[in-house]
Formats: C-alpha cells, structure tokens, sequence
C-alpha cells in the first residue's frame, strides 16, 4: 500500500516506545499510520502529535535498535481494522493481527513487525444479494448476506460514504472471497467497486445509522445482583471496578459465557495471558446459551496483555469497540467486555509523560476524562437504515490504585456509565462472590427499563427490586448497631430486619461461579426466585425470643441456598419451594 | 569497529550524557573512566544526537572524558549448561572466583512476550511441604506469586527452602539489593542442600549500583526463558523486587519524568508486568514459575509497589508476624490443581478448616472484648491452638497428605463431625477412626 507519492521522514528522536520524526516530503495527518524501516524489520506507528515539520509517534513495538535517521514511510491511512466475514472465533492482538496465524510460522515469541491479514483472503462465503441494480443505498446499510458460523453476516455499503448511491451492478448468489467485488454503486457519479471487506480506522466511530435510540430492554447476564438489582441494558453502559482480586476478571468472563446477546468481543488489555489462554481453551469446549453452538463461534477475543507493546494496548479498546460498531450494523445485539480500561488509560498516561504534556491528576493526561466519554459514548442502541435495531453494550473493568474509587480514572468512568458494578475488598475477603458492593453499587437502567420490565418480568417487579435495596440498607445499619450495643442492645424487630437482609444477601446475591447449576440463573428463574424471597422478605414474622427468630432464619436461609443448587425443573427444586413455602406459614406468614 | 566518544556532555544521577551519532535505541555502550574503571552502560533516549545513558555502576566518580564506546547491540547474557552453578553480578561478571562464561550463545534480556496461543492451561502442583502454601494455597508450575512481606520477616529463608523443597529442575536466584550476610546465606543453603549445581544466581547486593539493580530480573529471566525453551521446569526467585522499583524510581527521576504515584514512573505497572508475565507454561516445552518478595514499605498493601504487583501476580502469600496468613494469601490458579491432581478430600479440608480457624478467631476477639466464654468457644480455642501449632508454624515440614491427614485429625479432635461443615460421603471417607 505504500506508494512512493506518499509522505516520507526520517527518526530524530527516540525516548522508550515514542520516536520522532522529521517530515521530509508532504503531509501528514493526526492518527496516521507510518512504517519506520529498521534493518530486521518495518515497525508500525501512528502520529499522535504534530509540532511544524516534526511529528511524534508511538510505536507499536519494541523500538530496540532503532536509530537517527532511519526511513519512516507515511501511508496515509489513520490506524484501521479490516472487517468482514471471518472475524468471529478469531483471537488478535491489539492492531487485529491473528495470533493463531502468527503461531504458525513462529515459534514461542510474538516477533515484532509482523503484520499478518486479519481475515482470511481465500475462503469462499455463499453470498446472497439483497438489493437489486438501481436501490438507492446509503453508506453502512445491507447489500447482502453470507452465513457466518451461527450469525447471518450482513455486507455492507461502505461505512463512511456521505449521502447516498445506485447500486449499478451486484452479483448473483454464489460463492465469493471477501476481496472480489461484489457490488459496484454509483456515488457522486464514480462508479465503485464494493467486497466484502472494508477498513475503518478504529478511533472514529461508526454513524452509518438513522437514530439512535433509547435503551429500555434488559441484556441478560444471568448473574442475579445483576439482572435483579443493577441491571444493564442492550445497548448500555456498566463498569466494574475493584481492587486487585476482587473479581472483575472472574466476573467479566461469567457475563461473556452466560449473556444473552449474539457476540461477545473480549478485550484483555494489559492483563495476565494466563487469563487469556484460559478463555481461548475453556470457550470452545462450552456452550452458547442462545444458539447451542460453540461459545467461541460467537466471540473475538483482543488479546493485548501486560507484557505486549503499550501503545498496541491503547488501540486494542479501540479495535474491540469498532469491530462490535461493525457487527451492529448488522442490526446484531453485541456486548464488548474491556478488562481493563484502567491499563488503557495508563497506556495514555505513559505516552502523555513521553510527550512531555502538563501532566493532570497522578500524572493521567488533562484528556482522559473526554477520552474514557468518548469511548463509552460509543456504545448504544441504533435504529439502523433498514430500521432494525442493533447495540453495543460496553462494560469496562477498572484497576484503581490502591483499591481506591477516587482516583481519576473511576472517577471519570463513573460520570459516563450507566450502572456501577462496585467491588469490594471486604466482600471478596470474605468470599461473598460476586463481590459487587449492594450498597454502593447502582445502575440508572432499573428506572429507564422500569416500563419493560414491569411489562415482561412482573407487573410490580422494580417495587419489589427497590424494597429489597432498602431492606439492604436496613439491614446494614442494623449491624453496624449490633457491632456496637450488641445483640442484646437492638429490638427483636431490627434483628428480623438484619437476617432478612443478610438471607437476601446471602441466598441471593451471591452467587456461586464454580457451581454448575448456580454460575448462571435464567431470567425465568430469577423472577420466580425473587418473588418467593420477597415473599419471605414481606412476611411479618413474629417471634418470642430473639434466638428463636435466629433458629428459624437458619432453617429458612439454608432451604434458600440449598434451592439454588438444584436444578430448574428438577424435582429437588420444587421439594425446596414446597419447604419454603411451609416454612414461611410456620412463621405466621399467609400463602396468597 | 566501533568509534569511541571521550566528551560527556551532562551527568546527572547515574545518567550520562554525550553527542554521538549512529547510535541505536537501548544499545550498550563500554564505558572506561579516567582511573581506569570500566562499566557497561545503555542507551535509554536519543534526542538528535544527543544520547542519554544509564550507567550500570553508577557515575560516582564519572570523569566528563571518560571514554564511551558503543558496542552495537543490546544487553545480553550468555546461555550455556555451564551457567549451572554459577553467581554473576547485575551485569555478568563472575561473582565467585570461576572464569566469564566462554563460547556461549547469547540472547537478548528483555525479549518479546511468549505468543498466548503457545501457552497451555496450568497443570501441575508443585509440593513444598509447607502446609499453609500447599494446603490452603497451592503453587502452581509457571504461576507467579509474590511474598507480600515487610523487612525483619524470614522471606529469605522461606524462599530457600522452598527452592530446596521444590523439586524444580533449575533454580535461578534474582538478588536485588540483598544483604551480603543474605546473600551468603543462600548460597550456603544451596550447597549445603545439594541444589548449587542445579542453580544459577544473579546477585545485587546493597553495596553495588543501583543500575545494575534493574538488570538483575531481566538477566535471570532470560536465562530461565532458555532453559524452559530447553524444556527444564524452571523455578526463579526474585528478592526484593521493591528494591527493583525504587531503582525505576531513580532512575526515572534523574530522566525528570513525570512522577505518577510517591515519585514512581507511570509505567510502574508495565515494567513489573513484562517481567512476571516471563511465567509460562510453554505448549510442547518446559515451564517458568517466578516466586518473589515484595517488601510492603510500612506495612501498607496499598503502598504503589505492593499494589501494581497485586495486580499483575496470580495472588500473594502474606508474611507477617513470622507466619503465611491464611486470609490475605491467595493462590489464584489453586482451582486448576486442587482434588483434579491432588487427593480429592483436598478442596473440603481447605474450606472447611479455614472457616473452622475464622470462627475460632472470632471467638478469641469475643473473649478479648470481655464476653462470656461458652462451651462452644472453647472447642474453637482449642482448635486455633492446634491449628497455629500444625500448620501455621513455618517449622512444619510435612506432604501434603499428611497435612490432609492432621487436617482430618485435628478437627476431630475439637468437633462432631457434623460440626465441620463438608459432605457427609466425604466425611465417611476420611473421618479418622474411633474418633
Ligand atoms: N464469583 C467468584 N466465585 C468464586 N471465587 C471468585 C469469584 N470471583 C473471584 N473469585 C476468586 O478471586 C480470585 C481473583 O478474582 P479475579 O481474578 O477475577 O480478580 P480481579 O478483580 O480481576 O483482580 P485483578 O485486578 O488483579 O485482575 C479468583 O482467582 C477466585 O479465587
Ligand atoms: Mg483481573
């Protein structure tokens, strides 16, 4: 692609992972990809800053042995990912290289300056037309279809084209690879040839739709302290933040196996590769809970880990996220995981203090808070061209220093997002997984969803939800009492508030990931268990002595638990209602 | 070959200063003083033909002629079985007497990172016979686990005998700012256990250059990425790397960057990473595990080293107080080996007697706190006391079936078997007789 019109330079500087360049000949564009020619091999890099006839770029390697005055070949593109057929199942790096693809010609090391096609040139896709010579389209909307594993991939106009074309040409169905032209569109009166594939450069997010619209439907994760208390929406927003060892990773993978959307883009950003290799051999031996397939048909994993280049760490949340944009155009429902968005925005802040720009808080670029904005915003729900709907649903992890949530990159995610998944180190010390925080955890979607989940869950259902949050609260003042004047110093009333909230918590917040029945709780189940806990939660039992009340929670708390490990339509599962319901009018509570 | 420079511009810190050209990024450059002196230095920036150099024994006494040749390429070290051993400074040099390693390959330090699809999902547990590692938090082969500890605790001692008791097929010692007498001690340990001819050692010790600090990871690792190329199982330890940070500290204050946390570099974080990230498991070769100490300064887990590392490792063992905590420590890979490779009442006795031992404790504080001793706490007494004395004591040196043995013992000694809280097969199993 390099072409010699093209903009070239020369190294004059080099400081860790950022170089800079002097511009002998032509221009050159913010975000532009250039290669830098070393003597083993060429060395991608992207403008980040242009100063006259200087600019400074980040490397997206290991610069070791580069020199003054090395070549640097401009190539007029800013840094893109290439889409189309055959993304899915496939595992990248940060710039979308394939890395099983690496695997083969090399041996145990990620060499560097070896760039190889993100998707495969050869394989023939059953395309099928679906627009006709003469259909006016517009740019990102359908020209056709090829099946792709369990999903119909959609092939699209080309995504940034303004105003809109005649198609003047497009071929039968039959077999193409994705660089034969399929289609030819007459825009701005040029005729075009369109394929399969087409570029897009990943700091710029994709419009090509009408509108977008307002998130009111429920994304199932399956996790209940999700789905019930905090939930997130298709299409919304959520992050997680947590000291080391809280359980954000654990978490994040529960919600890619178990979610109910059509893919799943994992994004391990400057995390463990161990995590990584875990996932790459776990996924492919699951299930997908929507289609039945295989878990890692529907998934892309973006593997840039700790130890990877750290500028190719900056871009892989940016390729993660387009590529979900992609598949959303495609009017598919796409949840984007970032673990974490915390090593991002390091990436930024080393590159900012490479640059020598004022630094703002612990050193983080005076951007940060309009980066991480700009990031989140691009997730949503849009109504497309062909008026289907597709989301990007984005959750983040965040790694705050010292476990701290006042640190500046929670504090900017938290003005963003939608629902905050907070972890705690108390909970996780003491092994109450998921270690979200009920107290300090909240998400804006309950009262945007209200309307639809009153509608499909339970006419009454975000009452009760928000009745169990202050039974909660309740429930945490109580003990911070008892910490103080002890169980004798609080009334026989308080104490059956406090075990209510502490069965709520236990039987139904936490859930077990090592479990094979209680990992995961269809939404079907969540509303029937919740309303039998409300139930319980609602029965104002009365007891003579306070130990009593505690003997009789011990009993009703442990049928609770013992419920969640049998399986839905089990006959040990209704033994377990049955119980409780007895239970629960042993206690003087009414059955309706 | 190579042309040499006697006009240094700027010394600031440990950081020389000088114009040449032709100069390649972290190249390596002889340094030779006025007095005769000679250090090895590497290219850390370049600006035009300005070029900034760390120099590994530190420039105390650094002439502004002293003569800087550059050699051409990065820091390397040599890889041979004749490593095998064998001490060496930071930066090469024989420490113990014996010749420079000759006719050896050499490979770059701080190469790439292994290709994650060439990695295989850990697998082995590694037995060190010390119950609250192997039955409460077992290591992992290719895990990487720091020791978060404070200085006064016994680290180094515990590190030895876990190199001694590990049965790895090569040691590899990371000494970073270690005491002599410390130094020494190791090295008496592994001769005295036999492991020396299986063991390589890089030793910094306080007394040397803080530069050369810094290569003493990278230079183990190297080398321990060879030998698990070779298909060795490899064990590294790396003590202190708090003193490897506050060399970054250093160095990245001389360069005037911009501090982020207590005057540590942003990329605290990602130095640290690409050096326990060298833990691997390779697909179709041998395995690197990294174990090492953190020292907390002042005790605080939160402090910026302790923390960054926390995020990097796959857990951490608590030292304090002269005992492994079990609350705090955490074996992030545990899953992978407990009741799959060891025996199968594994996970139960773990559970069941750290609940058992948080019980008791409560207890103890109730007591403290001038409530009523009943029947029930006592039983739990009992039991912290037993527990403390067989499995906490850092003394105890069992397998781990017979710490899974004691484990059943010792809760029948203090509770009924429904007491204990593990399914009632698994109890029938192994519930000592007559008890
Ligand atoms: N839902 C869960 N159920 C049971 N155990 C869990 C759960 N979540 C986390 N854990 C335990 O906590 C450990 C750490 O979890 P995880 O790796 O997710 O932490 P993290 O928050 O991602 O930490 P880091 O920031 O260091 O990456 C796990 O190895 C596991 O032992
Ligand atoms: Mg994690």
């Amino acid at each position: 692609m390099i072409d010699s019109s093209l903009t070239t330079g020369h190294v004059v500087g080099i400081n860790g992972n950022m170089m800079a360049v002097e511009v002998d000949t032509g221009s050159v564009v913010q975000n532009e990809v250039a290669f830098v020619k070393l003597p083993d091999a060429k060395l991608k890099a992207e403008v980040i800053k242009v100063i006259g006839k200087k600019c400074y770029m980040q490397v997206f390697e290991d610069t070791t042995g580069m020199a003054v005055g090395m070549p640097v070949e401009f190539t007029g593109n800013m840094l893109s990912v290439e889409l189309g057929p055959g993304l899915l199942g496939q595992i990248y790096d940060g710039l979308q290289n394939p890395l099983t693809l690496l695997d083969n010609k090399q041996e145990f090391f990620l060499q560097r300056g070896q760039y190889k096609a993100p998707i495969d040139r050869e394989k023939k896709w059953d395309w099928k037309p679906v627009v006709a010579v003469g259909d006016r389209v517009r740019g990102g909307q359908w020209l056709g279809e090829v099946p792709e594993k369990f999903i119909t991939h959609r092939v699209l106009t080309p995504l940034g084209m303004h105003g809109s074309a005649v198609v003047k040409k497009i071929l039968p169905a039959g077999a193409y690879a994705i660089t034969e032209a399929v289609a030819e569109l007459e825009v701005n009166g040029k005729v075009v040839p369109v394929t399969m594939s087409q570029e897009w450069p990943v700091k710029k997010a994709i419009k090509a739709y009408k509108e977008r619209i307002y998130p009111e439907e429920l994304l199932i994760t399956r996790q209940r302290i999700i789905d019930t208390l905090f939930p997130i929406s298709r299409g919304g927003t959520s992050c997680i933040p947590g000291p080391f060892g809280a359980g954000k990773t654990v978490l994040q993978h529960l919600i890619s196996k178990f979610s109910s959307v059509d893919l799943v883009i994992v994004v391990a950003c400057g995390e463990r590769a161990g995590e990584v290799v875990e996932l790459i051999h776990e996924f492919p031996e699951m299930k997908d809970p929507k289609t039945g397939g295989s878990l890692m048909d529907r998934t892309i994993i973006i593997c840039n880990t700790s130890s990877m280049p750290v500028a190719a760490r900056e871009a892989s949340v940016y390729t993660g996220i387009t590529l979900g944009e992609y598949y959303r155009q495609m009017g598919l429902d796409v949840l984007v995981l970032a673990d974490s968005t915390s090593r991002w925005a390091q990436a930024m802040r080393e590159m900012s203090g490479r640059l020598e720009e004022i630094p703002g808080e612990e050193a983080f670029p005076a951007y940060l808070e309009s980066r991480i904005a700009g990031l989140y915003e691009r997730a949503g729900l849009v109504k497309l061209h062909d008026d289907a709907h597709g989301a990007v649903t984005l959750i983040g992890t965040v790694s705050p220093a010292g476990g701290n949530f006042e640190e500046p990159v929670t504090q900017a995610t938290l003005k963003v997002v939608g629902a905050f998944l907070g972890l705690s180190r108390k909970r996780s010390d003491e092994r109450k997984f998921p270690a979200i925080d009920p107290l300090d955890s909240y998400s804006l979607y309950i009262d945007q969803m209200a309307d639809s989940l009153n509608k499909n869950l339970d006419r009454e259902w975000t009452r009760m939800v928000h009745e169990a949050e202050a039974l909660l609260g309740r429930g945490a003042e109580i003990g911070k009492m008892m910490t103080v004047v002890g169980e004798e110093g609080i009334s026989i009333e308080d104490l059956v508030s406090y075990l209510k909230s502490e069965m709520l918590d236990f039987t139904y917040l936490q859930q077990n990931a090592f479990d094979d029945i209680d990992c995961a709780a269809t939404i079907e189940r969540q509303v029937v268990d919740f309303k039998l806990l409300y139930k319980a939660l609602k029965t104002p039992f009365s007891f003579e002595t306070k130990a009593e009340a505690r003997k009789f929670f011990v009993n009703l708390q442990d049928n609770f638990y013992q419920k969640n490990y049998a399986a839905e339509d089990s006959p040990e599962y209704a033994k377990f209602v049955s119980k409780i319901e007895e239970i629960i009018v042993s206690g003087g509570g009414r059955l309706v | 070959m190579f042309k040499e420079y006697t006009k240094i511009t700027n010394i600031i810190g440990d950081i020389i200063e000088l114009s040449a050209e032709g100069v390649t990024y972290r190249e390596l450059a002889a340094i030779t003083n006025h007095n005769g002196d000679t250090s090895l230095a590497q290219v850390i920036r370049i600006d035009g033909t300005k070029v900034s150099l760390q120099v590994f024994a530190g420039a105390k006494g650094m002439s502004n002629r002293a003569s800087v040749r550059f050699l051409g390429h990065p820091m390397r070290v040599p890889y041979s079985e004749d490593l095998l051993g064998r001490i060496f400074s930071g930066s090469g040099q024989p420490l113990d007497g014996k010749p420079a390693i000759a006719n050896a390959e050499e490979t770059d330090i701080g190469g790439p990172s292994v290709n994650p699809v060439k990695r295989v999902v850990p697998r082995n547990f590694i037995e060190t016979r010390i119950p609250m590692i192997d039955l409460f938090n077992p290591l992992v082969e290719s895990q990487k686990l720091p020791i978060f500890s404070t200085p006064g605790e016994p680290f180094n001692e515990l590190l030895a005998r876990i190199a001694l008791q590990a049965k790895a097929d090569i040691v590899i010692l990371g000494g970073i700012g270690l005491k002599f007498d410390e130094y020494i001690g190791f090295r008496r340990k592994f001769e005295e256990g036999g492991i020396m001819d299986r063991t390589v050692m890089f030793v910094h010790t306080a007394a040397d250059p803080v530069v050369e600090r810094l290569l003493v990871p990278d230079m183990a690792l190297a080398v321990a990425e060879q030998f698990g190329i070779a298909g060795k199982r490899v064990l590294v330890l790396l003590t202190d790397m708090t003193a490897f940070a506050d060399a970054l500290k250093e160095i990245s204050v001389a360069m005037e960057q911009v501090p982020s946390n207590l005057g540590y570099p942003g990329s605290l974080y990602s130095d640290l990473a690409s050096r326990y990230e060298k833990a691997v498991d390779f697909d179709g070769a041998g395995s690197i595990t990294i174990l090492a100490v953190t020292t907390m300064p002042g005790g605080d887990v939160t402090h910026p080293v302790p923390d960054n590392t926390g995020y990097i490792t796959e857990g951490q063992y608590y030292l304090v107080n002269g005992v492994i905590n079990p609350f705090g420590s955490l074996s992030r890979l545990k899953q992978l080996v407990i009741g799959k490779v060891t025996r199968e009442d594994h996970g139960a006795v773990m559970n069941s007697m750290i609940r058992l031992y948080a019980k008791a404790l409560e207890s103890k504080k109730k007591i403290s706190m001038g409530f009523e001793k009943t029947e029930t706490d006592e039983k739990y007494l009992r039991y912290a006391d037993l527990f403390e004395q067989r499995f906490m004591d850092l003394r105890v040196d069992i397998p781990l079936n017979d710490a899974l043995d004691l484990g059943w013992k010792t809760m029948a000694e203090c509770f009924d078997r429904s007491e204990i809280g593990v399914k009632k097969e698994v109890v029938d199993a192994h519930w000592p007789k007559g008890a």
